[in-house]
Parts: C-alpha cells; sequence; structure tokens
C-alpha cells in the first residue's frame, strides 16, 4: 500500500493530549496488540517448547527429537511430551529417561495411547 | 586452573573436563558504584563505576598517571570468529580493554536449525552456537573475570525455530543475557509468526527464571529499511510490542532492554535527528533498560569514518542515557570482526565516554524549540501506526499487510515494507492446542499445566528438573570427527605454544596482514595496482579491502589484506638485551657524590614536550628526582642553541626529545648535534641522549648518540643509563 503522508490529519485527536496521556495511550495501544499472542501463548505449544521441556526432563538433544516426533505421529502433542514419558515411566515403574528412550524409539505405542 | 597475566590462556587445559564445568553464576550483573563520584589520578569523575584489576589504559593517559576510569555502563563487545577457541583469547583482551559484555553472533543458518546444536563445528560470519562451544567460552570468562576483577556478561541469541531449547541450555550454562524477540523471526526470517510468538512466550519465562537480561531486535529494521532515519515511529513501535509482551510473560521490567540505534549517520545532519529519537524513546520506555548500539546503516569500509560515526552515537549515549553501550568494529564494513578491531571498538567507546563524563552537568536539552517539537511528532507518530495495526486486525495482520520496514515516516508508506502470510513461513503447521489434560513436568513453563493434584510443583513428578538439579542434563561432547576444535588445534599444533609465530586478525597462525598503500592513479587502476603490490610483497590471497579515491586522477589510497607464507622462529630472533636499570637508591648515592647536570630541549621545529618534561622534572619521577639538576631550553629549539647551552653550563650530557619523524628529521638532527659537539670539541666530555615516541636506541647509536630512548622511559631508565655511561668512560 501506498499512501502520502497525512499525519497533519491524522494527528487531531492527539494534539491536545498532554505529554502523561500520550505516555498512557502509548502503552494502552501496546497492551492490547500484545494480548492475543500472550493468550495463544498460553493455550498452544510446539515441537520446540516440547523438546525443551524433555531437555529440562534429562534428555539430550539427540533423544527429545525422536520421542517428539513419535508423540506428533501418535497424534498426542496436545497431551504434551513430558507428560507421555511421566505417564509412561510412572505406569511401567520405570525411570523417566527409560521410558522417554522407549518412546523416542516408538515402542509402547498401545500402552501410550491408552494411557490418555 | 587459573590465569597469569604472563602466560598465555591454556585452550588445552580449558577444554579438559567441560563434562564436569559448572559456571560460576547465573544472571545478568551492572556495574558496581555507579551515581558516585569517584576521584581516579588527578580528577573528579561523575559518571564511573569502580575500576578493575588488570586493564590496557588508552593511549593518551600516558601524560594522565595511567588512569583507566571504568564509565558507568556495561561495555559491549561483539566477538564471534567462528572458532571459539579463538574467540576466548580476544575476550581476554577485550577484558583488559573495558568490556563486560560479550556478545557472541551466531553462525549463519543456525535459525532455522530445528535442534540444539551439539559438539564445536565451525561457524560461518558466527558462532555455531552449542553446549559445549557455551561452556568453554563461559569457563573462560569466569577465569578472565577473575584476572580483570570484575563479573563478566556472556551473551548470544534466543530466536530462530528452536528458541526454547536454546533457552533452556543457556540458562543451564550460565548464559547472561540474549537477544530475544519474536518479530525478528518473522520479519527476516521468516519464520511462521504465530510459531515465533508461541515459542517466545517459553522462551522469555525460561530466561526469566535465570534473571537473564534480555535484548530486542528491533534496530534491524533501522539497518533493513531504505532510509532509516523514517522508521523512528515504527522502531518505537517494535520496541514496544517485544517489551511489553515481555513483561506479560513474566519478564521483570529491569530485565528487558531495547536494542536501541541512532537512526542515521554524517553527512545526514545526523544529531537532530538521531538525539529527538533518542529522547522520546527514553521518554515511553523510561521504566526499561537501554542498550545503545551503534550505527552500521550509513557505513562504508573507511574505519576512520566509523569510528568518527560512532563517536556521535557516544555523544548521544552522554546526552540522554546507556545502561549498555554496544560497540560496533570499524571493520564491521569490511570483514567479520578482526582482533584488533575489537579493541579499537572498545578504545573509541572509553575515550569518548571518558572525554564526556560529566556532560549533562554543564548541557541540558532544550526541548521547548525544535527538539521538543520533534520528539513530540515520533511519539504521536508511533501511536498513529497502533492505532492502525488494531483497526486492521491487530500484530499479524499488519504484517500481513506490510506495514514493517516500510520506507515511508508512518502514515506516510511506501509500499516497500516486508510482509508475511500468517500461514505461511518456517515452522508453519507445528503449532498443537493443549488438551484439558496437558502437562509439562517442569520449571519455568509458560500458559496452561494441568499439574496431577499430588504434586505442589509441576517438577515434583520427575524429582526436579535440570535447572533445579544440573546432574541431570547430558552433556554432549562432539558428533562429528572432522569438524571440531580437537581436529582444528591439531592443524595449527605447529604454532601453539612453540617458538613459532605468524601475524593473525582472527585464528591462530591465518597469517593475514593489512597494508596501506598510497598510489598516485584514478580509483580502477590503483585497485588492480595494489592487488599487484601485494602479490610482490610476497603475499597471497590479496584482496583490497578499502579504497577511497582522493582525487579522481592524483590519487588512491587503497588497503589490502594478504597472507604472509613465512613463520618467525621467535628464538632465533636478535632481540637487543633490556638494559639492567640501577636501584633509585643506587643512582641517589652516586649522584649525590658527583653530580650531574643536563641540557634538554626539544630539537627542530618540535613543539612536543610531554615526554621530555616527564623525563625532567621531579613530580612525574624524571630525572630532577635523583639529584640531577638540568636547564631546560623548551621546544623547536636550535641545534646550536643547545650546544652553546652544554657548554655555557658545563653540562655532562645533553637530552634531546624529537618526535616528528617525517623525512628522517629526527635522525638528522642527532647526527648534526653529535657533529656540533665534535666541531666544538665538548663531544668527549658530554653524553649525548635522545629521546621520542619513535626513537629506539638502535637509531640513536646509528645515528652517533650515546643512547636512544623510546616509548614508555621512565627518568630512571635515563639517570641510570648516565650514571653506568659515565663510570664506563
Amino acid at each position: 500500500m501506498k499512501r502520502e503522508d497525512d499525519f497533519e490529519k491524522r494527528r487531531k485527536h492527539l494534539a491536545n493530549l498532554s505529554d502523561d496521556e500520550l505516555y498512557n495511550k502509548f502503552w494502552e495501544l501496546a497492551d492490547e496488540i500484545v494480548k492475543p499472542m500472550v493468550e495463544i501463548g498460553k493455550t498452544n505449544t510446539t515441537p520446540s517448547i516440547e523438546r525443551s521441556i524433555l531437555l529440562r526432563m534429562g534428555f539430550s538433544s539427540l533423544e527429545a527429537q525422536p520421542i517428539v516426533d513419535s508423540v506428533m505421529k501418535m497424534g498426542l502433542m496436545g497431551k504434551g511430551c513430558g507428560n507421555v514419558v511421566w505417564r509412561l515411566s510412572e505406569n511401567k515403574k520405570i525411570s523417566i529417561r527409560e521410558a522417554g528412550l522407549l518412546v523416542g524409539e516408538n515402542k509402547e505405542e498401545q500402552l501410550i495411547k491408552k494411557l490418555f | 586452573m587459573e590465569l597469569n597475566p604472563n602466560e598465555k590462556l591454556n585452550i588445552d587445559e580449558l577444554i579438559k573436563d567441560l563434562d564436569k564445568y559448572e559456571p560460576k553464576r547465573k544472571g545478568w550483573v551492572w556495574r558496581k558504584g555507579r551515581n558516585e563520584k569517584r576521584v581516579i589520578g588527578d580528577f573528579e569523575f561523575l559518571e564511573t563505576a569502580e575500576g578493575i584489576k588488570n586493564y590496557v589504559p588508552l593511549p593518551g593517559s600516558r601524560g594522565l598517571g595511567k588512569i583507566d576510569p571504568q564509565p558507568d555502563c556495561v561495555i559491549t563487545t561483539e566477538i564471534a570468529s567462528g572458532r571459539f577457541e579463538d574467540d576466548v583469547r580476544r575476550m581476554r583482551m577485550a577484558a583488559w580493554n573495558g568490556a563486560d559484555h560479550v556478545m557472541v553472533i551466531r553462525t549463519a543458518g543456525q535459525s532455522h536449525y530445528d535442534s540444539l546444536i551439539e559438539g564445536t563445528p565451525q561457524g560461518v560470519g558466527g558462532i555455531t552456537i552449542t553446549r559445549k562451544q557455551c561452556r568453554a567460552t563461559r569457563k573462560a570468562l569466569d577465569l578472565i573475570e577473575e584476572e580483570v576483577g570484575r563479573p563478566i556478561n556472556f551473551h548470544s541469541y534466543v530466536s530462530g525455530v528452536a528458541g526454547p531449547d536454546i533457552a533452556v541450555m543457556f540458562a543451564e550454562e550460565g548464559i547472561n543475557g540474549a537477544h530475544q524477540d519474536p518479530q525478528y523471526n518473522v520479519l527476516y526470517r521468516n519464520i511462521n509468526m504465530i510459531r515465533s510468538f508461541v515459542d517466545a512466550c517459553e522462551a522469555k519465562t525460561v530466561m526469566a527464571s535465570v534473571d537473564m537480561l534480555q535484548i530486542d531486535g528491533a534496530h534491524n529494521a533501522n539497518a533493513t529499511a531504505m532510509k532509516a532515519w523514517k522508521v523512528r515511529p515504527e522502531l518505537m513501535v517494535q520496541h514496544a510490542i517485544n517489551s511489553i509482551f515481555s513483561e506479560r510473560v513474566g519478564m521483570k521490567a529491569e530485565n528487558i532492554a531495547l536494542s536501541t540505534v541512532p537512526p542515521t549517520g554524517p553527512p545526514a545532519p545526523c544529531m537532530r535527528i538521531d538525539l529527538p529519537y533518542a529522547v522520546a524513546l527514553r521518554d515511553f520506555f523510561k521504566r526499561y533498560k537501554m542498550r545503545a548500539q551503534q550505527h552500521t546503516k550509513y557505513m562504508e569500509s573507511d574505519m576512520r569514518e566509523a569510528s568518527v560515526t560512532h563517536t556521535l552515537n557516544l555523544m548521544i549515549s552522554r546526552l540522554t542515557s546507556a545502561d549498555i553501550q554496544s560497540t560496533i568494529t570499524p571493520d564491521e564494513g569490511r570483514n567479520v570482526p578482526w582482533h584488533q578491531n575489537n579493541i579499537a571498538a572498545l578504545q573509541t567507546t572509553r575515550q569518548a565516554l571518558n572525554g564526556m563524563d560529566g556532560l549533562r552537568e554543564m548541557l541540558k536539552l532544550d526541548r521547548d524549540g525544535i527538539l521538543g517539537d520533534d520528539i513530540r511528532e515520533i511519539k504521536e507518530r508511533s501511536i498513529l501506526f497502533m492505532e492502525e495495526m488494531l483497526e486492521v486486525g491487530g500484530y499479524f495482520k499488519s504484517v500481513e499487510e506490510g506495514f514493517f520496514v516500510d520506507s515511508g515516516e508512518y502514515p506516510e508508506r511506501n509500499g516497500d515494507g516486508i510482509p508475511r502470510d500468517m500461514n505461511d513461513g518456517v515452522g508453519v503447521g507445528m503449532i498443537f492446542e493443549r488438551d484439558e489434560d496437558y502437562f509439562a513436568p517442569v520449571t519455568a513453563h509458560y500458559g496452561y499445566n494441568n499439574i496431577p493434584s499430588q504434586f505442589k510443583n509441576p517438577s515434583d513428578a520427575i524429582g526436579g528438573d535440570t535447572l533445579e538439579d544440573r546432574s541431570k542434563i547430558i552433556y554432549i561432547d562432539e558428533l562429528d570427527d572432522f569438524d571440531n576444535v580437537n581436529a582444528r588445534l591439531e592443524e595449527v599444533k605447529k604454532y601453539r605454544n612453540t617458538n613459532l609465530i605468524k601475524p593473525e586478525v582472527e585464528w591462530t597462525a591465518d597469517g593475514v596482514v593489512t597494508t596501506s598503500l598510497f598510489l598516485p592513479v584514478d580509483e580502477r587502476t590503483a585497485e588492480f595496482a595494489a592487488i599487484q603490490c601485494g602479490e610482490k610483497m610476497g603475499l597471497t590471497d590479496v584482496v583490497v579491502v578499502h579504497k577511497q579515491m582522493l582525487h579522481p586522477s592524483e590519487g588512491t589510497l587503497v588497503e589490502i589484506k594478504g597472507k604472509v607464507k613465512f613463520d618467525i622462529d621467535i628464538d632465533k630472533l636478535v632481540i637487543p638485551e633490556k638494559i639492567e636499570v640501577l636501584t633509585e637508591e643506587e643512582v641517589k648515592e652516586k649522584i649525590s657524590k658527583r653530580k650531574i647536570h643536563v641540557v634538554a630541549g626539544t630539537v627542530g621545529n618540535d613543539e612536543h614536550s610531554v615526554g621530555l618534561r616527564e623525563t625532567l622534572d621531579i613530580k612525574h619521577g624524571g630525572i630532577e628526582k635523583y639529584g640531577v639538576t638540568y636547564t631546560f631550553l623548551g621546544t623547536s629549539v636550535d641545534i646550536e642553541k643547545v650546544v652553546n647551552s652544554a657548554i655555557e653550563t658545563n653540562a655532562d650530557a645533553i637530552l634531546i626529545s624529537t618526535i616528528i619523524t617525517h623525512d628522517d628529521i629526527h635522525m638528522k638532527n642527532m647526527k648534526k648535534l653529535a657533529e656540533l659537539c665534535e666541531e666544538k670539541g665538548i663531544r668527549d666530555k658530554v653524553m649525548l641522549i635522545v629521546g621520542g615516541t619513535q626513537v629506539t636506541n638502535e637509531i640513536a647509536k646509528e645515528s652517533k648518540m650515546d643512547a636512544g630512548f623510546g616509548r614508555g622511559t621512565k627518568g630512571i631508565d635515563v639517570v641510570s643509563f648516565m650514571v653506568k655511561h659515565r663510570e664506563e668512560k
């Protein structure tokens, strides 16, 4: 889109605002703009977020990706990859690492699906 | 492991046992003792922080007691040659030159790499950021900060499609600051915008959990836009979006920094454009920190020009404020920064900040005139920008409509912005809605988390995560048998801790040197003539790194770089023995028994006298301190007058100072002095001593003097020579 500079016309409603009012308006607008982004972050996840969770759970970067791939394949990303690993370890009474490596190797798919 | 200033950093030792290394601390550190007046040397400073233990003072400090006042802001240096094992050596030099924020640029393409990278592959245009590289560098910086006596912040990038992964690794490895700005991914890396913001929520939460400082990426709009000064309203908007978004996600305002850059440079009237912008920004963003970046947009390969532009940028920092002062190396327009240019940038910064210390105590910004008007206009334009963003449906819609990086000054639009499609870009379709029973059993996780009721904290489910228990981190050493630090070290084995050296600019023994040539021809001829000059000088891979036409036909300055093919064996160098100096007590005693009188002056048409005065005056520890008496004849003295004065005062020695070396005038004056003394029959009686920045003992002796003294000479050196020489006679 091309447009000539119409600043003088557009600014009319701002012309009489004090510096403080201008400051407040600036931050109210910024806050309103970011609201949807702050919200979508709360209710969604991504492979990268899930990998970062697996890293924190004590998996290496090489181990994390296959776990995420396996969970995606099972259609369980909405549950959380860490959750899948944790539930499997609880169910099989094995360590978190053992459980995670099983998931990464695409094992126990039937069992995992039953856990959700 | 400990560092000794007289020993090189031991790289083999550094990379040993990295699997067990733990960073000393986490979180960002500001300089101590800001906002305190401080007396350093002969001066009171208003804008400094506590000093450091080991440093290299500015060259000009020689006449000022070699003080090295540390400015109040954190000072950044950007080092990333692609090989961390070489970078750490430069980081050490940078720390001695005042840097306490070391930033490493990432290798090209890492932002599209959908995972962490492991090992130590060599980077291109930056470093491959990996756990091993981070850990080794942090370990080096932990040692270097002990050596200089000030904490050093280590910094890199949390962006790209593996942002959250990198944030976790950084949090684990004690990285203190990072760039994080989802808008950067969207606009410049074409990463899907929804993915970018969702990932950013998690990455920022992890960063906040260890008090990492965040720097945004808005300055890139300035570097990308066709007419950089026109994006001032948009820059305000980009800064606002990342700042408030970060705060809403959970970062503390004090850990959020704006990467702000003066938008333009000379020959534009840049102060008049950049200053209102800087003030408007600081008005609106007073709750956040300012990381003052230096300008790169209107900068070519001329290092002098870059340094002047950066000095003007530093003036803006001093007239407004800067919590972090970034530095850009003057060779940015030529190549990935070289060792000496990181140091040059740090010196420019310290020099300018020291020089403008307390400027605001004398100068006040006048907001009643054009400055105030422009500030107001920038603010209003930025508000209008955001109003229209909301009108079209918010951030994502406005990006789709090409609002950003348009070369028009908003509300003017030129239709050349960077539009991105919400349903396109790298990583599109990789966003998954969390189910009601979504659970992430870790700390520092953002958003919805259905923690099973038996746990107080989510990470209780796994007995604590890596941010609580480091022993759970899985360390990977190397994955590639050929592309790794060990292989690289093996390649340069011949030069590591041996008697062989080669010149270098970034890597051990890279052999690169630069040469300046003035050629009395037009620019194009000069360019090719310069390459041949380099080849005839024995250089290989000769490239022109800078050329500047001085007149269309009279001549051109060309700078070339090339590689030398030879090694230097330092064991075979003939280095004249350093003259042993007598102790202060010895010389005082000898002079009290037998006096010495000298006649001194700066000879020729030379007005320099600082060095000579220091050598003479008692105040500077000059020869007077040891009982020597002197007759000082001043500057621009005739040789004849010096000799006559020596005869009149029955002097034991003549001390001349000579700085100017044009047409070897310094050597000619020395010879003239010796000859005149012979002619007048006093040569055997009078010691002839010369001093000056370009003088060496060898040059002096060649020119018939008894001794010559160069840079860094103290009174004791000269007086010790005179006492010994007199006895030997």
